[in-house]
């Protein structure tokens, strides 16, 4: 039965939906990384993706405008995110607590608004794959990377450019030294506060498309809890991959991989507890962040702490 | 001298740490107000439609009651391990750990008589959850592993392995044979039911909640070792010098709120269910307690007498819940949306909470030539 597993096809369809898989993903644990390098801890990140999928599912049901579910989810994501960081940055709460606090009132309010607008689960029509001329035949690379829908490739392409700025532009480096030492960039004449609230907004942005990844482009549905924990898990990916895009993107890869083996063992029918399959995925979140740590990777050294400015 | 100095900075303190909170969710209630009001509903008639829900009848007190009582298990666990520095996320899955060793012990002894079952499975409760939330403890001080992100991690984990139990060992017997395979125990033996008082849904375990949180309060507050977890949460540099091992308490801390959320999943089952099931959710089979019971301590300001009102406040409110789907036609979830709001605004007032200890405690320095080693125990926490 095992050997099923080896055949072409299969392997090619695992590691083709761990790539799709890997999306939603991608974007929340981008975004948090912006957060959490200048030193803001947002543990809502489930919440916001919750709201922002519903929204972004209900724009398109009433419209048939992915475009503008996109964007209603992007407008939901900042405002989400700016909400956050006024809670964070401004009334300088503990941060682990208040993003509980985003979590429940997210899940809350997404089921909310769905039983009061539309209360049975649709399925709608989503971004749809796209080809790359010349790439998507290629053989056994065209299939896993380069079939698939444009939010796909759109995380994808953030990483480099998260990496890019994150490392090689002022902006990047305000951002860091916020993290590290804000008292020390605060003396430079950085607003730490403005660029807490910019990072923190567009982690907010990205976690609202990550949660349409899901509702317009991946499930196309949407129900109560419909993102089943993955923010929490895109919060634990970034502390995974060290505060680096490119590490970040390998958890989320190495996650959804186990994710998309998981569940095809279950397509194909082979004797293993798919509850035990399910928890794979988790167990080893763990035991990646127990290797994490003993990389001696230091975390950004002002986060979670709120920045006094001492007068 | 010092130590009246000290006592009184700790009444006004509490009142602060009262008052803040009370204020702060007013607002959040004022908030849902709005909410309602959009979805089209009376805000007035659904908060009174939430009361009447909650409290209007002898019956509806004691359900609520009954859905308060995991909320303080957890929160009352919750206390202990805020105090001490660490924020355990990992409610969900410590009751669903407890809930599993109780379960295991009363089907296991279906023989034993009723006062030694219960004690024998709650403590199976309190050992489970104590595994549990101790394992996020082991992660943290020798793997340096963010106690958020393994709580979070485990609540899965718990989730899928008692979904694993019941679809394999735990699964009930008849229906192994009926093949209906829906993923419960049976029926626990009616020995291992703790008390109630029929015909109402209340039972014993109400009772052993605010006990617990009386004992828990006694610990952090009357004990050296209480104190010395306190003092870790506070200031781990300062209870370094001061020669606590800061790491050792820090497990302790966590491992007793899991053993407290095991022994509210241990009373759940054995006072309400009176089996294992699940739905395969995170929430199905909790009911969200592990994160409202967050929500019920941080309303009670953290500290374990608070939580029993706190934990009751928000019992009727999931009670209400239920009359605000029947009389104003507004979804149940709009009570999630509602604690969010709580948990984000209670949270957002502590810096109100802070500036004011701030302001007294500058005034107080002032007056005290010298400042006292008994400043530490006073110091408020944040």
């Amino acid at each position: 039965m095992i050997t099923q597993l080896f055949t072409a096809t299969v392997l090619v369809g695992i590691v083709s939906s761990g790539v799709r898989l890997a999306t939603s993903y991608l974007y929340a644990a981008i975004g948090e990384t912006f957060g959490q390098i200048s030193g803001v801890l947002n543990l809502g990140v489930e919440g916001i993706m919750l709201v922002a999928a519903f929204a972004a599912y209900y724009a398109v049901l009433q419209t048939n405008d992915l475009w503008l579910g996109l964007l209603i989810a992007i407008i939901v994501g900042a405002a989400m995110g700016l909400m956050m960081a006024f809670i964070s940055v401004t009334l300088k709460a503990e941060q682990g607590i208040s993003g509980i606090g985003l979590y429940l009132f997210g899940l809350g309010l997404s089921d909310l608004l769905f039983r009061v607008t539309i209360g049975t689960t649709k399925t709608l029509n989503g971004f749809s794959n796209i080809d790359i001329p010349g790439l998507t035949s290629l053989p056994i690379v065209g299939p896993i990377l380069f079939h698939q829908n444009l939010l796909v490739y759109g995380a994808f392409a953030l990483v480099p450019i998260a990496w890019l700025i994150l490392n090689k532009t002022p902006w990047g480096l305000m951002i860091r030294a916020v993290g590290q030492n804000p008292e020390a960039a605060d003396s430079l004449g950085i607003n730490v506060a403005r660029v807490r609230y910019i990072t923190v907004t567009v982690g907010g942005v990205l976690s609202g498309i990550a949660g349409a990844s899901l509702s317009i482009a991946l499930l196309n549905v949407f129900q109560q809890n419909l993102t089943s924990g993955q923010g929490f898990i895109a919060v634990a990916l970034v502390y995974f991959g060290a505060w680096n895009p490119w590490r970040v993107m390998v958890g989320c890869l190495l996650f959804s991989m186990v994710n998309a083996l998981q569940i095809w063992v279950q397509i194909l029918g082979i004797p293993i507890s798919s509850d035990l399959a399910v928890m794979m995925p988790y167990v080893l979140t763990i035991v990646a962040l127990i290797f994490a740590a003993r990389l001696k990777v230091t975390q950004p050294a002002a986060l979670t702490k709120p920045f006094e400015r001492g007068e | 001298m010092a130590i009246q100095t000290s006592t009184k900075k700790i009444g006004l303190g509490r009142l602060d740490a009262l008052l803040i909170p009370l204020l702060a969710s007013g607002l959040a209630l004022l908030v849902g107000a709005v909410m309602l009001q959009l979805l089209g509903a009376n805000p007035l008639d659904a908060y009174a439609a939430m009361l009447r829900g909650a409290l209007g009848s002898f019956n509806t007190l004691a359900d609520t009651l009954v859905k308060a009582t995991p909320l303080l298990f957890v929160g009352v666990g919750i206390c202990i391990a805020y105090r001490g520095g660490i924020i355990n996320i990992g409610g969900e899955g410590q009751i669903v750990i407890g809930s599993i060793a109780a379960v295991a012990v009363a089907l296991t002894f279906p023989n034993l008589p009723g006062w030694v079952l219960v004690p024998a499975s709650l403590m199976a409760g309190f050992i489970g959850g104590a595994f549990w939330g101790g394992l996020a403890g082991v992660l943290k001080i020798s793997f340096h592993v963010n106690e958020v992100l393994s709580t979070v991690m485990l609540n899965f984990i718990a989730i899928q392995f008692m979904g694993f139990l019941l679809h394999g060992v735990l699964m009930d017997p008849t229906e192994k044979d009926n093949s209906i395979q829906i993923p419960q125990t049976q029926r626990l033996p009616p020995a291992s039911d703790l008390w109630r008082w029929v015909p109402t849904q209340l039972h014993a375990g109400v009772l052993l909640g605010i006990v617990v949180a009386i004992l828990v309060y006694i610990f952090l507050w009357r004990t050296t070792i209480g104190y010395r977890i306190r003092a870790v949460g506070l200031n781990p540099v300062a209870a370094r010098y001061a020669g606590i091992s800061v790491p050792r308490y820090q497990v302790l801390a966590i491992l007793l709120s899991g053993a407290f959320a095991g022994l509210g999943g241990a009373v759940e089952v054995l006072g309400v269910t009176h089996r294992l099931f699940t739905d395969g959710s995170l929430t199905g089979f909790t009911g969200n307690a592990g994160f409202n019971g967050i929500v019920a301590a941080l309303f009670g300001g953290l500290h374990p007498i608070g939580t029993i009102p706190a934990a009751f406040l928000f019992g009727a409110l999931l009670v209400g819940a239920n009359s605000l789907q029947r009389s104003v036609q507004v979804p149940s979830a709009f009570v999630t949306t509602l604690d969010g709001l709580v948990v984000i605004f209670v949270v957002s007032s502590q810096i109100w909470v802070r500036r004011r200890n701030l302001q007294r405690s500058t005034i107080e320095s002032a007056r005290t030539e010298i400042s006292h080693p008994s400043e530490v125990e006073s110091e408020p926490a944040k």
